[in-house]
């Protein structure tokens, strides 16, 4: 009995160390020379020898904390102002499945830092790098890229799909005319 | 006894004990009244205990002379409950009946500052700033108390009660100064990490220096006059600084951080947290974590030789 007690405590304790990415936060971001490196090629022709792209990880991905932090700026910075909160307006919408320039965090990262032809400004030694991983998390939480448990809940703004507890809207699409 | 008359006596930046407005005033007064009464029945209660101990019981006492005691005390505490009620409304309502004319402030708190805009109709003459406010004395200065994150109480203890800032509702406090001098609020109401380095510096002027002080924040910037200077404005300008910071005739219009248009004019940076001079600028620039960690303040990353010129054009910003 005593075993079987102590086995299942390990067991919580273990569990309980595996979420602590999710709300790691730090004060000190790691140093911006650390994915400095990480600069998309822009075509897949090497010379030389066939060199793998290396894949970058974004280290804010699993972090909900971080997540949220992309939130914030990301109406700090005015993204908002042209991908309104991710359905898109002037700019094109971050929360459905077509990524024009990619959707692997480096491409995002990239998309933040270089700019993109056609109206997305580059925002390089604008932001912080840290803040723009951040940002580049909180966007692929957009379209359900990151974690589920790392995710914002509760978003207030547009959402891919309704959530699974949400009440069936039962509000005719129309007020029913009135009469006196 | 001796603490409370320190306190008393403490000319304080920061006490409720030492009103310099007419808001203070009353709850001074209201302070002192229930310092008052209450010492005294403090003294009564221990005097009739003694009394009470040191008596010898008489034999044969009847009921009648406890029945008198008891009725008498209890009459007498709530006359002086009373009374104390009467006082106590007579403060509150004297504090809520405020003329609504005069200055008009609004103070934003955000994690973890203040931002104070003054309002005016002409937009000309409306400006931002952080963490200090400037106001002329014997005038009422209304304030509307908004919150961007969470919930916030302004105190000026030396110049009126707290009110709550509440996110999605304005709240109204008035400060109507009596003397000039420098008084020191806080946010009362905990509101994160860094609640307790969320401070603000009220400059009480006479009107002269008031009206004097107004005319010159109204003015842009100053303009770069040295080499050195206008080095500094290029690197502020290609840095992340105006992403957040606004400078009045720049084209930094950045809204989320505090206004720099007169950074130098300000006694302190990161909310009355350290004093403005260069060294502690210096540190809040490079390394903002290390002083509030958990701020908004992301940390900078410069190259080399553009720290001191940066320093000397944020120094010129009067």
């Amino acid at each position: 009995m005593s075993v079987r007690r102590t086995a299942v405590f390990t067991a919580l304790l273990l569990l309980v160390l595996s979420a602590c990415e999710r709300e790691e936060r730090r004060f000190r971001e790691m140093p911006s020379a650390a994915a400095r490196r990480n600069t998309q090629r822009l075509v897949s022709l090497v010379p030389g020898p066939y060199t793998a792209d290396i894949r970058v990880k974004n280290p804010y991905e699993r972090n909900a904390w971080a997540i949220s932090e992309g939130k914030r700026l990301f109406t700090w910075y005015n993204c908002v102002g042209c991908h309104a909160n991710g359905g898109g307006g002037m700019g094109p919408p971050l929360m459905d499945e077509r990524w024009i320039y990619g959707s692997d965090p480096e491409n995002i990262f990239a998309t933040i830092v270089e700019g993109r032809p056609n109206g997305m400004p580059s925002f390089r030694g604008k932001i912080p790098e840290y803040q723009v991983w951040q940002l580049v998390a909180f966007v692929q939480s957009l379209s359900g890229n990151v974690p589920k448990d790392a995710a914002n809940g509760r978003p207030d703004d547009m959402q891919v799909h309704k959530q699974e507890q949400s009440v069936p809207d039962l509000k005719p699409e129309r007020e029913p005319a009135r009469h006196p | 006894m001796i603490p409370l008359a320190m306190l008393a006596g403490n000319r304080g930046l920061q006490s409720a004990l030492a009103p310099a407005g007419v808001d203070a005033a009353r709850i001074g007064r209201l302070w002192d009244i229930f310092l008052v009464v209450t010492a005294v029945v403090y003294v009564l209660v221990l005097l009739a205990l003694a009394a009470a101990l040191l008596r010898r019981p008489t034999v044969g006492e009847g009921e009648g002379g406890v029945t008198r005691g008891v009725s008498i005390a209890t009459g007498l505490t709530v006359v002086t409950l009373f009374a104390l009620l009467v006082a106590s409304i007579f403060a509150t309502r004297g504090i809520a009946d405020q003329p609504r004319r005069g200055i008009d402030l609004v103070v934003t708190g955000k994690q973890w500052w203040w931002q104070v805009e003054y309002a005016d109709p002409d937009p000309s003459k409306r400006m931002s700033s952080a963490n200090e406010l400037t106001i002329p004395v014997g005038v009422p200065v209304n304030i509307r108390l908004r919150s961007s994150d969470v919930i916030h109480s302004f105190w000026v203890p030396n110049l009126n009660g707290k009110m709550d800032l509440i996110p999605g509702h304005e709240n109204n406090i008035v400060l109507e100064a009596t003397r000039t001098g420098l008084y020191r609020g806080q946010c009362a109401e905990f509101c994160g990490q860094q609640h307790a380095k969320m401070g603000l510096w009220v400059n009480v002027l006479s009107r002269a220096d008031y009206a004097k002080w107004s005319a010159a924040q109204h003015q842009p910037s100053k303009i770069p006059s040295t080499p050195q200077q206008r080095k500094g404005q290029e690197v502020f300008l290609n840095s992340p600084c105006p992403l957040c910071h606004s400078i009045q005739g720049t084209d930094a219009s950045g809204k989320t951080g505090p206004d720099l248009t007169h950074l130098a004019s300000r006694r302190s940076i990161a909310a009355a947290t350290l004093p403005n001079r260069r060294g502690y600028l210096a540190g809040w620039i490079l390394d903002p974590q290390h002083i509030k960690p958990g701020s908004q303040m992301p940390p900078m990353v410069l190259e080399k030789g553009e720290l001191e010129p940066l320093l000397a054009y944020l120094e010129s910003l009067q």
